[in-house]
């Protein structure tokens, strides 16, 4: 099949970025990226700028493939990222259009690459259990109820791609945030430090310019890890209790 | 230097390691803070190794290219990890332990190293537990198991086929609390292209911003390498797109040791290859032999059919399948460990019974286990196990909780569901067991200069057996470096900061400036990827699943060839000072050519089969691998010195505790 690309380039964070058109030759069992892989290399071949994306596993599980892919993070596959959406969802002839993960947190580097470690930062304000090596008990000596361990693996699936924020029309990171302050949440482990930890993640998503949430919906939409915005709501309601609570944390 | 010195602690194996950590020498909180430790890598091993050493007060610089330690390939081990807890009560026991991964190994492993890796699996899963790592749980609460290759009790640790991904989470969230506490200092986006040596010491690296493309110096008093194996060296491989070995490569080229560099694992259920565009192979985890059951057709006419598609798999009738694994392997059956698995698998292919177009694929069949599940379920709810539409819909139901993501994974990229055909499999490079060569304290040949996980040799042997590569990056990661490494830093004590202005780092520096130049000015016509695939094929051709003495040869000059070729017609789009993943990849290849020679060396030179080395004229009569116990006991090590030339010295295996036994799961 032949499809027309218009793709995003950008040399770098200070330049000027825009559309560019290009056409390519795939068939369906193709995944995306390989896709644009034969882009790269015929651009090579033409001794042009192959198109700069970021990838690595290429089996949805590292949250390194971030672009949109006709105004959808992910492109229009549910429960999927880029890198695991196939060729055989397009036809002959299908226009594509690639940008980059667009929020002022994401600074664009180069292409369709962006600066995520605005993530990083709200999970060092406190996204850990503080347990130094060694100090642990046995570990059944903390039963988990099934339901509650779901929960927590539910939440923990998030691969950090920032899809969620990509989707946001406030580019609000509270998805991101609350899946981590849930998968920590569910565990009697986790509680210990929880009214800290979410006063502390959501000061750091703030300051990194992060927006509000206005429930819209479209992180959970676009997730690729189907993470619920029942998190949110959850978080929320950690937060409240947390900054009204007398005791000093 | 030619005489190897493993540092293996005396006395009985059980007492080793609670000897030495009673002995080796400490060095003092107020000294921890003066000494400085650079980590190469942030998967599991080097992520769990620089929060635990920063916990102990050293002053930590870590280092990963990928722009968060979240991304590492360790995210992407899907089945579990073992530990010897006996939850069980199935009999199981650190000696156990002990003795299937030696077994597994095929004898070609140091015993008191993975002796101590067997003694702190348990602790791990406390550690990862404590850190709201959300492992499987039982109706009770408590730790759930499942069973893995080449093993007979139930020892894996897991959380549904994301394992990897969870307990690499736990360990970046370990690391992301020593970053706060300002004990890490954390450099994303940032590739080790060098290693610094100081009056023959590790003492720094040189990296190369991939932002910016500036190449820095960083200095510490020691180096840990936790920078993964070599798999990529194949192009096609379950390993993600940017795992390579240059970091251990450029230690190789600094005195490092390689050890059994030809020993790699090629995992025997991956989805097969679709076309000549394909990029990598994506792995459908081990656990699934659980309940799969493997086969091909019988019949030849049945081969046909299927692949012209007039038949398909559940057309063809119970008794002209051939599960050949059940039946060549009665003991074991599915669950034959991965070496074993992947030549057979190889074996009824090469007969022309691969069930694809290209004839390179069998089938995983989950149709009985599905009735088996249903049927339970039906008796356990008071439902009729007779009915055979709720028995399937109960069975599917009890298939999907249990591997359910590893379905939808493969759903996505065949189109196929596998809850009603079976899924199509076909082995490929997966893990290498070879590495770096280190001692009992994980110290490379260079002073200074540990290897930790994957990038190390010492636990796996010839062959690593199922959900052991993540118990390895967390033993040495959170267990064992912390303690090993003091036997090098208790002499550092006295040892100012090291400064990056010396000689040694300009020196470095402009060596790493000149091969990247070099690299950029070929200016030819082809590009990275194309001699990297054209490099994976040769390897795998000649260096695969099955080699042979001549093979390895002609192998050998083709790679040769192609390497020359590469140096005057690779084509590297951009410059060096910015981004530029087409330099990036570059340098990659480059030490992937010299390091394919080096495995090639070391297939040709060891003439037995063991584990993942197969060689074609050693095997017994009904074709299983034949060992050589009197001649090749031991770890072959190799020494680069340069364009091709090496030389190898060897480190003797001594069995004191095990007996070198045939290795049979008939």
């Amino acid at each position: 099949m032949k499809l027309k690309l218009k793709i995003w380039r950008q040399k770098n964070q200070n330049s000027r970025g825009g559309f560019s058109n290009y056409t390519v030759e795939a068939s369906p069992e193709m995944s995306f990226l390989e896709m644009l892989d034969v882009l790269n290399q015929q651009l090579i071949e033409n001794k042009e700028e192959p198109v700069a994306f970021e990838h690595d596993c290429r089996e949805g599980i590292c949250g390194t493939c971030s672009m949109v892919i006709n105004g959808q993070p992910h492109g229009p596959m549910g429960l999927t990222t880029t890198c695991q959406l196939h060729m055989r969802h397009y036809k002959d002839g299908d226009t594509i259009v690639i940008e980059p993960f667009r929020a002022n947190s994401f600074p664009v580097i180069k292409d369709l690459v962006v600066d995520r470690a605005s993530f990083d930062r709200i999970i060092e304000a406190g996204g850990f259990i503080s347990v130094n090596t060694g100090q642990a008990p046995d570990g059944n000596t903390i039963p988990i109820e099934q339901d509650e361990a779901k929960k927590s693996f539910d939440a923990a699936a998030c691969i950090g791609c920032g899809a969620c924020v990509a989707a946001c029309p406030n580019s609000s990171a509270m998805l991101f945030t609350a899946a981590k302050v849930a998968h920590l949440g569910h565990l009697p482990q986790g509680q210990v430090e929880q009214s800290k930890r979410v006063k502390r993640m959501i000061a750091q998503m703030d300051k990194e310019g992060f927006g509000n949430c206005s429930n819209t919906y479209a992180c959970e939409a676009e997730c690729p890890k189907g993470i619920s915005v029942a998190n949110i709501a959850k978080m929320n309601r950690a937060y409240f209790s947390a900054v009204v609570s007398t005791d000093e944390k | 230097m030619t005489k190897l010195d493993a540092k293996i602690p005396e006395g009985p194996l059980s007492d080793k390691w609670r000897k030495y950590r009673s002995t080796v020498d400490l060095v003092a909180p107020n000294n921890k803070r003066k000494l400085e430790i650079i980590v190469v890598g942030t998967g599991l091993a080097g992520a769990s190794a620089a929060a635990t050493l920063a916990e102990l007060g050293y002053k930590v610089k870590a280092f990963t290219f990928h722009d968060s330690p979240r991304r590492a390939h360790s995210i992407a081990a899907q089945g579990g990890i073992n530990a010897a807890k006996n939850y069980q009560n199935d009999g199981d026991s650190v000696f156990r332990l002990f003795y299937d991964t030696i077994k597994g190994g095929d004898y070609r492993s140091r015993e008191a190293n993975v002796h101590r890796l067997a003694e702190v699996s348990t602790s791990i899963i406390d550690q990862c537990v404590a850190q709201g790592v959300p492992f499987a749980r039982e109706y009770g609460g408590t730790l759930a198991n499942r069973s893995f290759g080449g093993v007979q009790v139930s020892r894996t640790f897991y959380a549904r086929g994301q394992t990897g991904q969870q307990l690499l989470i736990g360990a970046y969230q370990a690391l992301s609390r020593q970053i706060s506490l300002g004990n890490v200092k954390m450099y994303n986006r940032h590739e080790m292209l060098d290693i610094v040596k100081v009056d023959g010491k590790a003492r720094g690296i040189i990296a190369r911003n991939l932002v910016t493309g500036e190449l820095e110096r960083h200095a510490a008093h020691c180096v840990v390498l936790g920078t993964g194996g070599y798999g990529n060296v194949y192009y096609l491989s379950t390993n993600a797109m940017n795992s390579n070995v240059t970091a251990a490569w450029r230690a190789v080229r600094r005195g490092a040791y390689m050890a059994n560099p030809c020993f790699c694992q090629i995992h025997p259920t991956c989805i097969p290859v679709s076309g000549s565009y394909q990029s990598k192979l994506t792995l459908m985890s081990e656990s699934l032999r659980n309940d799969g059951r493997v086969w091909v057709p019988k019949s030849k006419e049945d081969v046909k059919a299927i692949r012209d598609g007039s038949k398909k798999p559940t057309d063809i009738p119970e008794e002209d399948r051939d599960y050949y694994l059940e039946r060549k392997y009665p003991a074991f059956g599915n669950l034959v460990p991965r070496d074993v698995a992947s030549r057979a698998a190889k074996e009824v292919c090469d007969e022309g019974r691969g069930v694809n177009k290209s004839g390179l694929a069998v089938f995983l069949d989950f149709s009985d286990a599905i009735v088996r599940y249903g049927k339970a379920e039906a008796n356990a709810n008071g439902l009729d196990p007779n009915d055979a539409a709720l028995v399937k819909k109960l069975g599917t139901k009890a298939i999907e909780a249990k591997y359910g993501n590893l379905f939808e994974i493969y759903e996505k990229i065949k189109g196929d569901d596998p809850y009603k055909t079976p899924m199509t499999i076909y082995p490929a490079i997966h893990y290498t067991m070879g590495g770096l060569w280190v001692d009992y304290n994980l110290e490379t040949t260079v002073p200074g200069l540990f290897a930790i996980g994957e990038a190390n040799f010492s636990d796996h042997g010839a062959n690593r057996l199922g959900a052991s590569a993540l118990m390895q990056g967390l033993a040495d990661g959170y267990f064992v470096l912390p303690y090993t490494i003091g036997s090098f830093l208790s002499k550092e004590i006295k040892t100012p900061p090291i400064s990056t202005d010396l000689d040694e780092f300009a020196k470095t520096e402009s060596d790493v400036r000149e091969r990247l130049m070099g690299l950029l000015n070929v200016k030819g016509d082809k590009s990275v990827e194309s001699f990297h695939r054209e490099l994976g094929l040769i390897l795998w051709d000649y260096c695969g699943m099955s080699r042979n003495a001549e093979g390895l040869k002609k192998g050998r000059e083709l790679l040769q060839k192609l390497k020359k070729e590469y140096y005057e017609n690779v084509f590297i789009p951009g410059t060096m000072d910015e981004y530029n993943p087409e330099l990036e990849k570059a340098t990659r290849v480059a030490d992937f050519f010299e390091l394919g020679e080096m495995m090639m060396v070391d297939a040709l030179h060891r003439n037995e089969s063991c584990g993942g080395h197969f060689r074609e004229e050693y095997q017994t009569e009904d074709g299983e691998a034949l060992r050589d116990d009197e001649n090749y006991t031991y770890v072959s090590t190799w020494e680069w010195k340069g364009d091709g030339e090496m030389a190898e010295y060897r480190e003797p295996l001594v069995f004191e505790n095990v007996e070198l036994k045939t290795r049979s799961y008939k």
